[in-house]
């Protein structure tokens, strides 16, 4: 039976790796401009020129400038680090809350996993939007409203992918062997189950960043997320589209990179699940 | 002409011959049987019948079926061979069948994909197919699905699946390994009846001499992908040439390695169970029902002394697994209480347990679930040393390691190596080394020699009878094969539902059984002829 899994994984490893490949390039791309926009855009991203408004791309202006005669090439830089900050945060906070409650969940079953599964489901209940609106009505739109509406939202996703990876591991005999051992569950979460589900973790933190960056150029869309002057993809698009048939670039490049940073960093867990599948090692 | 003929056939992968110069021949209406140990290419020769050898493989040499030359098909042509000529049972039902469609469609669809009948036709095929394997349509409605059925039942629609397209040769692949013992013989009747009914040829793989030497034409010894001795099952398992064979032979009936007369038990027991019951909480019928329980251990009682072996046997779901999970404290009974060491074990908490777990340790059945795939196995062994009082300094623990290696048989440097880097044989004796670690009274064996080929268990068996000489451990031994409980007990329990239904000194019961299920055990596990007659 070990041949059938060799042949599966073989055919399907090459597939993956063209996946890992492309993933890398583009999210690379992504988290390149956005480094680099934190030593070094071409102009200020928001000096108004409005001699210079509405200017087709060319050498000077590579994306051409919007109504106000910004440099639409340092907004999309610029955009780049806003969105992937508000995206790894988001996931910063999903994981930070929602791995310890996914191995507690396991780890003791019972009334423990029964409310922390609930939880999770009332918190899936309210879409990432609605939860945004209410919170920038409580402290104001702004960044930090778009991390904590989209960081919400990723922590039951966690918890659930968390429970489900630790309860297989769980299964093994070699959590019992631990268990011999004279370990309790928090010692065997961190032993072995948490090493062995890192990387499904990894592979669903790359998912939830490509959603983030997408939910956040949603929020900044209708006014939530980033706020003016700091450039954001969202709003770029929003205030270009009545300038859509005028100037297409307006829209053109900020939503190309959302489709980059989205189509990257999907790519790369679709790549890294396989690449990390441990069925290829054994 | 032969109806399959394989003729000097070699397979290579990455340079790594796994077959060569295979050569048998399978007759219409003959059962030849392919034996050899794990790794000996036994199903590696059933895949290539198939065209179902791993990417980059290298084949060599001819096999024919029916005259067709298989080797010079391609794929697409393969397809047309693969379940209408060539029928394929596996070892394990449950993932060889598809768990969502019902038992008909399952086995009308190898009908259908061959374009041999329409949907209706198809379905009155699989109907048939599915009565002759012994599952009449009233009390097995064809909307069944596969995990409605038992573990028996399961490897019979994967028969009939195997068998609705009508093939002129069936390959079954350890078809019975999964199942437990009574099961096993009714499945190989059935599949020899079937065979013999319809003129087939049947290849028969299997680890098991003794199973097939009943039932084969014809035996076909394989060690390390070539043939070393083939021919009638009377001379090949009765006066075998090669030293292999006999090797094979010898490991099908492991000595028995206890003493005659065992040792007066040491008052008090080392582990002692009063009537213990263990319940499992069944999924409510309707959301306000009051969910159910099975009863998995109904008033067990039992006692291992010091330097004592005692074994369990009864088939899966006779509750033995759940008794020694209950006994290693690993789950809490419901009722009655587990004493280790004449000290509460059962009814204190965690804690209080702790500085008892030191001995009592374990050793499991799966040789791959059983150790963290992401440790070394210095790391791996070590883990039960934090139940010493004092931890070990690094160099200690390391000289530590590879002093318990040695006693099971690994060279000291296996210390730095992954668990996926051994064998099945391999793995257990590291299974072994680490319930060694901190030197227990009692070693608790589930299955521990199940996964592993005749061969490989009766080494494992040797090692085990060495250490409990050597170290006085008592051993409690949870099996389904009685030839292991035979070697390696003193005291014998026979479950069924819960229930001990007999108990006693092991060569008694096995030799004289008193209840009617231990005498159906005994009935149905396979003999080989003796040898030399």
């Amino acid at each position: 039976m070990t041949v059938m899994i060799t042949v599966e994984a073989a055919t399907d490893g090459r597939r993956h790796s063209a996946a890992l490949v492309a993933g890398l390039v583009l999210s690379g791309l992504v988290v390149g401009a956005a480094l680099l926009s934190l030593a070094w855009t071409p102009y200020d991203p928001t000096a108004i020129n409005v001699a210079g408004r509405l200017a087709a791309p060319t050498g000077a202006h590579w994306f051409g400038t919007d109504a106000y005669g910004r440099d639409v090439f340092s907004q999309v830089l610029a955009g780049a680090q806003s969105a992937l900050a508000v995206a790894l945060a988001a996931v910063g906070v999903g994981l930070g809350c929602g791995v310890p409650l996914g191995l507690l969940a396991a780890g003791r079953r019972g009334w423990v996993e029964e409310v922390a599964m609930r939880g999770s489901d009332i918190v899936f209940a309210f879409p990432a939007l609605i939860t945004a609106v209410l919170i920038a009505a409580l402290c104001g739109p702004g960044a930090i409203d778009a991390i904590a509406a989209i960081g919400l939202f990723n922590i039951p996703i966690f918890a659930k992918v968390t429970r489900a990876a630790a309860l297989s591991v769980w299964a093994r005999d070699y959590t019992l062997a631990a268990r011999l051992a004279g370990k309790g569950a928090g010692r065997i979460s961190l032993d072995h189950v948490l090493p062995n589900i890192a990387g499904l973790l990894l592979v669903q933190a790359t998912i939830q960043l490509s959603l983030g960056i997408i939910a956040d150029a949603g929020l900044s869309f209708v006014g939530l997320g980033t706020q003016a002057p700091r450039p954001s993809w969202g709003r770029m698009l929003a205030d270009s589209q009545t300038l859509a048939d005028l100037a297409p670039w307006l829209v053109l490049f900020p939503g190309l990179g959302v489709v980059a940073a989205v189509l990257g960093f999907n790519l790369l867990g679709e790549g890294l699940r396989a690449h990390l599948n441990p069925r290829r090692g054994a | 002409m032969p109806l399959l003929d394989i003729r000097d056939f070699s397979l290579s992968v990455d340079g790594r011959a796994l077959l060569n110069a295979v050569s048998l021949t399978v007759d219409p209406g003959q059962i030849v049987a392919l034996v050899g140990g794990s790794g000996s290419g036994k199903s590696m020769t059933a895949l290539s019948v198939l065209g179902l050898t791993p990417p980059g493989a290298r084949a060599q040499g001819s096999i024919r079926l029916d005259g067709q030359e298989l080797t010079a098909l391609t794929d697409r042509g393969m397809d047309a061979v693969r379940g209408r000529d060539v029928g394929l049972v596996f070892q394990e039902p449950m993932t060889a069948l598809n768990p969502v469609l019902s038992i008909g469609a399952q086995v009308a669809e190898t009908v259908r994909v061959h374009g041999m009948a329409r949907r209706a036709e198809a379905a009155r095929v699989a109907d048939a197919m599915l009565a002759r394997v012994g599952l009449p349509a009233d009390r097995f409605p064809r909307s069944r699905r596969p995990h409605e059925l038992s573990g028996g039942q399961r490897q019979r629609v994967a028969i009939a699946a195997a068998l609705a397209a009508k093939p002129k040769l069936l390959i079954a692949d350890e078809p019975t390994t999964a199942l437990d013992v009574t099961t096993q013989a009714r499945i190989l009747d059935l599949l020899v009846d079937l065979v013999r009914q319809d003129g087939l040829g049947l290849l028969l793989i299997s680890h098991d001499l003794a199973l097939v030497s009943g039932v084969a034409d014809r035996v076909v010894v394989l060690q390390e992908g070539a043939v070393v001795e083939s021919g009638p099952p009377a001379i090949v398992l009765q006066s075998p040439e090669h030293p292999y064979t006999r090797r094979l032979l010898a490991g099908a009936v492991p000595p028995r390695q206890r003493p005659d007369t065992p040792p007066a038990p040491v008052q008090p027991p080392l582990l002692a169970a009063q009537e213990i019951v263990r319940d499992y909480a069944l999924p409510r019928p309707t959301l306000w029902a009051k969910p159910g329980t099975l009863r998995a251990v109904d008033r067990v009682s039992l006692a291992v002394h010091r330097g004592e072996s005692v074994g369990i046997v009864g088939e899966s779901g006779s509750g033995k697994s759940t008794l020694l999970r209950t006994l290693l404290a690993a789950d809490r009974p419901q009722a009655g209480t587990v004493r280790l060491l004449d000290q509460d074990w059962s009814a204190v908490s965690e804690g209080a347990r702790r500085r008892l777990r030191r001995h009592v340790q374990m050793v499991f059945q799966d040789p791959v679930g059983s150790f963290d795939p992401r440790w070394r196995v210095e790391r791996l062994v070590a883990e039960p040393l934090a139940l010493l009082d004092a931890p070990l300094s690094p160099a200690l623990r390391r000289r530590r390691v590879e002093e318990l290696l040695g006693q099971v048989g690994l060279a000291p440097e296996d210390a730095d190596r992954f668990p996926h880097e051994f064998s099945g044989g391999q793995r257990q004796r590291i299974a072994i080394a680490r319930a060694l670690a901190v030197q227990p009274d009692l070693i608790a064996l589930d299955e521990a020699t199940s996964a592993l080929d005749m061969l490989t268990r009766a080494q494992i068996l040797d090692l085990l009878a060495d250490l409990s000489r050597r170290l006085g451990l008592a051993y409690l031994v949870v099996s389904h094969d009685l030839a292991v409980v035979e070697a390696l007990t003193d005291r014998l329990l026979v479950m069924q539902d819960g229930h001990v239904v007999e108990e006693g000194p092991t060569v008694q019961v096995l030799s004289q059984p008193r209840h009617p299920y231990t005498a159906s055990l005994v009935a149905a596990t396979p003999t080989l002829p003796v040898q030399g007659a």
